[in-house]
């Protein structure tokens, strides 16, 4: 989609489209490609990052993700480091003719899935506390 | 049953040859048609402007679900067993770090690609193209692997082609398509893409199930006794559902160590993956950018639950020894060779073409945006400072620097071609994982990074994971298997495990050796953007 298309409103991108990408110095840079210093008016970046509201949005946040990516990092790892180092134990049969080591391989299945529901659940609680934060800034 | 089966398909190649073409023509019409909407056609989408989370979920499943995963995971899992169900595993739990860590605060901060996001509180010229190089690289990786896949395929569809002639007349095939910028990989093909691949893979599992009548307990007690010849010729029973066929400390002592390595590429590289980031500028905000992640989860994590159907599948069905092309064991072809099996002559020439397609899809839309992204950060703004000198020029060089990877690319695959295209991939996540990985995630979280530790961060992750990968036993090996006929320098296949902690030990030494008080000061805006989204609706427009 060209920028200068006023009447092309699809804003379907394409990854690869020769528009993903202005060409220098003949168009204007297209909003993804703009600095942080050619957006420093946007609005008052200082005031809303000293806004305790602010503060304790990142506090939340970091609240869940960082135990969070611990733990399925742990979780993760924790499968070749078994099977590597420990196969006596992984090999032993849990159930069904399955070893331990198929069923912590598709536990991880789970565990990735539960994990990413978590985070949608807590992710909509942000979403609500930067839509006030962002109110009070508009006001 | 070798010999039966593999006449079965020189036989019927003919049948099944047309009607291959004929799915592939038909994938191309449906590219082409759904490519043509970029140029204009307003009222086409005009209804759905913005892609929904399942759709853009959908799509980047297509591009996850290249035929590396469906061939090589196959593949793997057929000759080797459970160690090749590490690898969907891995391909699987990446999302994890996508989804926490750079998802959400790369579409609030509005950003498309790698390079942008560093571009935007970093000094932009030299961080674009060290950025551009190291998308290049990892898209030159994919691409080699692609290419092995589909090279093997054509070799089974046309048995009297060798393998060099296969590989260089796909190879030759997508340069055409990317040079004369005929297909676009847009989010609708790879939306298509997914869901025929879902629908052929869920089908082939269902097939293998009716073979062992429904009943799990009689297929895991088959995936129990797998025949393999060994070395002497004797014929030995595995069992296939014990890890440590391939990475086994009893194999090979370094063994756990690289099943350690391949776990962090993986987990890492998805992250780093350029084709996989873009998408998430594709979607209205960051809630449609986390849906879609979940979305993607839930089908790639059924799609991988599959491979494990079709590997152990053509491990019990077809046994190792049988899952040759060509007089050469194949394992990337043991899906294909399982659908001929269970679902003859027609269900075959789908998969194959299915398979194909998005070989196709995924080379082409990665070489494009490889290729102009080298283009435009590397040679428009280091060489020409900023400006085009003349008019084209740039899309000039995106086409010679296509047609150049495009090259290489052929070459290596030629030379690679029995080496499985899911530890090909393993090795473009390796990369990705230890130059890209390193500068997204400081340059989102640390305020004290900078240019200087994100140029350097680049070089060193790139440099690192390729001379690992020159001197390990993949290239370089003593039975003439590798492409350098000398003892491997290093012992691990995979280099994550090293390769990684440097890409980020560089990135953070470098920081702490010069200050650039811009770039901190640019942070917190940075900060402000990628958590609440401020601004980042303007992004959409573009």
């Amino acid at each position: 989609m060209p920028p200068s298309d006023p009447h092309n409103r699809d804003l379907t991108p394409e990854s690869a489209a020769p528009t993903d990408i202005a060409p220098l110095g003949r168009e204007t840079v297209p909003a993804h490609e703009r600095t942080a210093d050619e957006e420093k008016a946007m609005a008052d970046w200082d005031a809303i990052a000293a806004d305790p509201d602010f503060k304790s949005l990142l506090a939340s946040k970091a609240r869940f993700i960082v135990p969070a990516t611990v733990f399925f990092l742990a979780y993760y790892l924790a499968l070749p480091i078994l099977v590597g180092w420990f196969p006596s134990l992984m090999t032993k049969e849990a159930f069904g003719g399955l070893n331990w080591a198929y069923v912590f391989a598709f536990s991880q299945f789970i565990m990735a899935w539960v994990v990413a529901f978590l985070y949608v659940a807590a992710a909509a609680g942000w979403d609500k506390q930067a839509a006030a934060l962002l109110a009070k800034f508009r006001r | 049953m070798s010999s039966t089966l593999l006449l079965a398909v020189a036989q019927q190649s003919h049948t099944a040859l047309f009607m291959f073409l004929a799915f592939v023509a038909a994938t191309l019409v449906i590219t082409y048609f759904s490519a043509r909407k970029s140029s204009g056609s307003a009222g086409y989408f005009a209804a759905g402007r913005r892609i929904t989370g399942w759709q853009n979920g959908l799509a980047v499943a297509g591009d996850y679900m290249s035929a590396a995963s469906f061939l090589g995971i196959a593949g793997m899992i057929a000759f080797k067993g459970y160690d090749g169900f590490m690898y969907s595993v891995g391909f699987l739990v990446a999302y994890l770090t996508v989804l926490l860590i750079v998802a959400e605060p790369l579409r609030n901060a509005g950003k498309y690609t790698m390079a942008d996001v560093l571009a935007y509180r970093l000094s932009p010229r030299p961080v674009r193209a060290l950025a551009s190089l190291s998308t290049l690289t990892v898209s030159t990786f994919y691409m080699i692997a692609q290419m092995v896949g589909a090279g093997a395929l054509v070799k089974l569809l046309l048995p009297g082609v060798s393998y060099e002639v296969a590989v260089a007349g796909v190879g030759v095939l997508m340069i055409v398509y990317v040079v004369f910028g005929g297909m676009l990989a847009t989010t609708w093909v790879q939306i298509i893409k997914a869901v025929l691949l879902m629908c052929g893979t869920l089908f082939l599992s269902v097939l293998v199930l009716k073979h062992f009548d429904f009943d799990i307990s009689k297929f895991f007690d088959a995936i129990s006794h797998v025949p393999v010849k060994s070395a002497d010729g004797t014929v030995v029973t595995k069992d296939f559902l014990q890890p440590g066929l391939v990475y086994g400390a009893a194999v090979n002592p370094w063994g756990p160590l690289d099943l350690i390595s391949l776990g962090l590429a993986l987990i890492g590289g998805t992250a780093g993956l350029p084709h996989i980031l873009i998408r998430f500028y594709t979607v209205p905000d960051a809630k449609t950018a986390r849906v879609s992640v979940v979305w993607a989860m839930l089908i790639i994590g059924a799609f991988y639950i599959m491979t494990t159907f079709l590997g152990f599948g053509a491990a019990t069905i077809l046994t190792p020894e049988n899952i040759v092309v060509g007089g050469k064991p194949t394992d990337n072809m043991a899906a294909p060779l399982l659908a001929h099996f269970l679902g003859g002559e027609v269900f075959f020439a789908f998969i194959s073409a299915v398979a194909f397609a998005t070989i196709l899809a995924v080379v082409a839309g990665l070489t494009i945006s490889a290729s102009t992204s080298f283009a435009h950060d590397f040679y428009s703004n280091v060489l020409h400072h900023g400006k085009e000198t003349k008019p084209g020029e740039e899309v000039f060089v995106a086409r010679i620097t296509a047609f150049v990877v495009g090259a290489i690319a052929i070459f290596l695959a030629i030379k690679l071609q029995t080496v499985n295209v899911a530890f090909l991939v393993g090795l473009a996540f390796a990369v990705a994982a230890s130059a890209n990985l390193p500068v997204i995630v400081l340059s989102i979280f640390w305020r004290r990074f900078n240019t200087a530790g994100a140029v350097t961060g680049l070089a060193v992750g790139l440099l690192a994971s390729i001379v690992l990968i020159i001197i390990s036993p993949s290239v370089m090996s003593l039975d003439g298997k590798g492409l350098i006929n000398a003892a491997p320098l290093f012992p691990l296949k995979n280099p994550g495990i090293v390769s990684i902690p440097l890409g980020f030990l560089a990135a953070i030494i470098a920081t702490f050796c010069s200050r650039e008080p811009a770039a901190e000061a640019r942070f917190t805006e940075m900060e402000v953007r990628a958590n609440t989204g401020l601004g980042a609706e303007k992004a959409v427009s573009h």
